[in-house]
């Protein structure tokens, strides 16, 4: 026992923020959530919001429609640069959705009540995230009307898919990462929808609802049923998540290609999913608890927590860029020691140290507590960061493909406007299945928040 | 059915209506708590079993979709590989042991709930319909159980601190 401990009982011990604001019933969550979906006018932020996504998935349809047109040609891509901003949009928007997997699934193991007020719009992230990524592969290819090759099915030309190639392996994780999401938010929104119904002052949210939950009463017996359902898709959807990214880290990592070949991927990669989606669920939580005021329920503790998550996996990313060089230096390989060098002084070295800049550098401020605490700075924080992920995949993926085995080989890449489009209208996309959610579905897990009141009440209880 | 203002007032219900005799009971709550489904004689689900039994045939399937079409339908040297390359057909079968065992877990637990099933007796229940899914507990006592009697039975509730009690009827 250290002369210099400090007491239990010391003011020094700062008081943790609470999960969910004290004061509140099972009423008063109920009431403050669904009023959100069922009785709120829509206002004029969330009606010009509205628009200018909209706008922006129109132009996606366009950028789309003459890539079907046109060919793949309107984008940069050439000879050697095959892959450009579609595979860089596909492993983003896929990391993305990492987190709201990780927030629903994987907290939910270790049990930690901080995950109640914010799983339920980070699962909806992460669907609308797996959408705007599944985009790509579909279009990307050179005959997209013949993406459904990479499918089994008996084919008239007895085809069937090369099973031994990442790429479709790919087809699967994401399916399946799809599918699973969609089945475990669908699961965990039966009782909200219930509730909603229940609630509901028109006919038409009435029978809306009324089918959605599918006739859900709050039975003890079926909850019962639907908590072990609910445990077990959390620990199926627990690996999942890590396997996927680890499934699309093997599209570069298999490759022998110099930048692409090495073990580090899967982790690296999943690293850096979590940390671009925790970043995101941030982007998408501060606007969110504002306009809606749900500060009560999405409290400093949760802001806090998410940026403690995102220093912790930008530590993790960091290593994996330092391991990087260190085992193409170690490596000896000429060929993996010159794309080593090509990252820090080739034609896009500039992207690397803008990389360097936001996923490193700028996240080293959440070491401090007054900028976790501090809402503009986590909410600009975390753009940087998504920034920075962005950029790590170009950097991969183009600098690779730029610079490989051969100089007769190299070839140099920029994006076009359709490119630019592309990815653009995709971000509308997400927004604006955002806004939609938001004013649809109730954005916090409604039938969770109560268990949190029951909760935070017996715990008053026993301390007193 | 009787409505109770707190859980830890229809837990000890529910454990009185047990321990009286009845079995056929119910109990709604808003959200899910513990040793509920114990205390109304509710104890085994067939749910785990369901998701392992598709995990199975998802794992089983997977594997065996890869190694027909790689060995016997289709088979092509790919990078010297024997045509049983089992090390590169792990992801698709993880992948498809997680997806059937995912849509075995949730459509086996909507099957046991017997959902979708948008009708049910208790709904005509006033106060179930606006409460049971905000801040109110109930506990239902069915007519099928061999003890209920009509006046016996609301009296019973009434005893283990029921707030509301009041008959639930079919709409015919």
């Amino acid at each position: 026992m250290s002369v210099t401990q400090t007491p239990t009982n010391s003011p020094e011990i700062r008081r943790l923020d609470p999960v969910l604001e004290p004061g509140h019933t099972y009423a008063s969550v109920t009431d403050k959530i669904a009023a959100v979906v069922l009785t709120r006018p829509l206002g004029i932020g969330w009606l010009a919001g509205f628009a200018l996504c909209f706008s922006i998935v129109m132009l996606l349809t366009v950028a789309v429609a003459w890539l079907f047109t046109k060919g793949v040609g309107i984008w940069g891509i050439n000879i050697p640069i095959g892959w450009g901003f579609a595979i860089v949009n596909f492993v983003w928007w896929i990391g993305i959705g990492h987190a709201g997997t990780l927030i629903s699934a994987i907290l939910f193991l270790l049990n930690q009540k901080w995950r109640t007020s914010i799983n339920r719009f980070a699962e909806a992230m992460t669907l609308f995230a797996v959408a705007c990524a599944g985009i790509f592969p579909l279009i990307h290819t050179g005959r997209p009307w013949m993406a459904y090759y990479m499918f089994p099915y008996p084919s008239t030309m007895g085809l069937w898919p090369q099973f031994r190639s990442p790429l479709i392996w790919d087809v699967f994780a994401v399916s399946t990462y799809g599918t699973v999401s969609l089945l475990f938010w669908y699961i965990g929104l039966l009782p909200d929808l219930a509730t909603l119904r229940d609630r509901a002052k028109y006919k038409y949210q009435q029978v809306i609802f009324g089918i959605l939950s599918m006739g859900w009463r709050n039975s003890a017996r079926h909850w019962h049923r639907y908590q072990s359902a609910y445990l077990l898709l959390a620990g199926l959807a627990t690996p999942l998540v890590l396997s996927v990214h680890t499934v699309v880290s093997f599209d570069f990592a298999i490759a022998i290609v110099p930048g692409w070949h090495t073990t580090i991927f899967p982790p690296y990669f999943v690293a850096g999913a979590i940390y671009s989606g925790f970043a995101m669920v941030i982007t998408i939580a501060i606007p969110l608890r504002k306009a809606y005021g749900l500060e009560d329920f999405i409290t400093m503790r949760h802001l806090d927590n998410m940026a403690k998550v995102m220093l912790a996996t930008g530590l993790i990313v960091a290593y994996g860029y330092f391991i990087e060089f260190v085992l193409a230096y170690y490596s000896g390989n000429k060929f993996d020691v010159f794309l080593a060098n090509q990252r820090l002084h080739g034609p896009y070295s500039h992207f690397y140290y803008a990389l360097l800049l936001c996923n490193i550098l700028t996240p080293q401020l959440l070491w401090m507590e007054k900028v976790r605490r501090s809402i503009p700075a986590l909410f600009l924080l975390s753009l940087v960061i998504n920034t920075g992920m962005w950029l790590e995949r170009f950097v991969i993926v183009v600098i690779s493909l730029t610079r490989d085995f051969m100089p007769s080989a190299w070839g140099r890449y920029s994006a076009t406007f359709w490119d630019y489009a592309t990815l653009l209208g995709t971000l509308g996309l997400f927004t604006m299945l955002l806004f939609l959610f938001v004013r649809g579905l109730p954005a916090i897990a409604i039938a969770e928040m109560r268990e949190l009141v029951a909760h935070e009440g017996h715990s008053k209880k026993g301390h007193d | 059915m009787g409505e109770f203002e707190t859980p830890e007032d229809l837990l000890a219900a529910s454990r009185q209506a047990r321990d009286a005799g009845y079995k056929h009971i119910d109990a709604y709550t808003p959200f899910p708590i513990e040793g509920l489904a114990a205390a109304i004689g509710f104890r085994w689900t067939f749910v785990p079993l369901i998701t392992l039994s598709g995990g199975l045939l998802g794992g089983l399937g997977g594997f065996g979709l890869q190694y027909w079409c790689s060995a016997i339908a289709y088979p092509e040297n790919i990078g010297g590989r024997s045509l049983n390359s089992w090390p590169a057909f792990i992801p698709v079968t993880f992948e498809m042991t997680v997806l059937f065992a995912s849509l075995f877990a949730v459509v086996g637990m909507l099957a046991l709930n017997k959902l979708p099933q948008p009708y049910h007796p208790v709904f005509n229940v006033e106060r179930f319909a606006a409460q049971a899914s905000t801040d109110r507990f109930f506990l239902c006592i069915e007519a099928r159980d061999v003890k209920f009697d009509l006046v016996e039975t609301a009296r019973f509730l009434e005893s283990v601190h029921a707030t509301h009690v009041v008959e639930v009827r079919d709409e015919d």
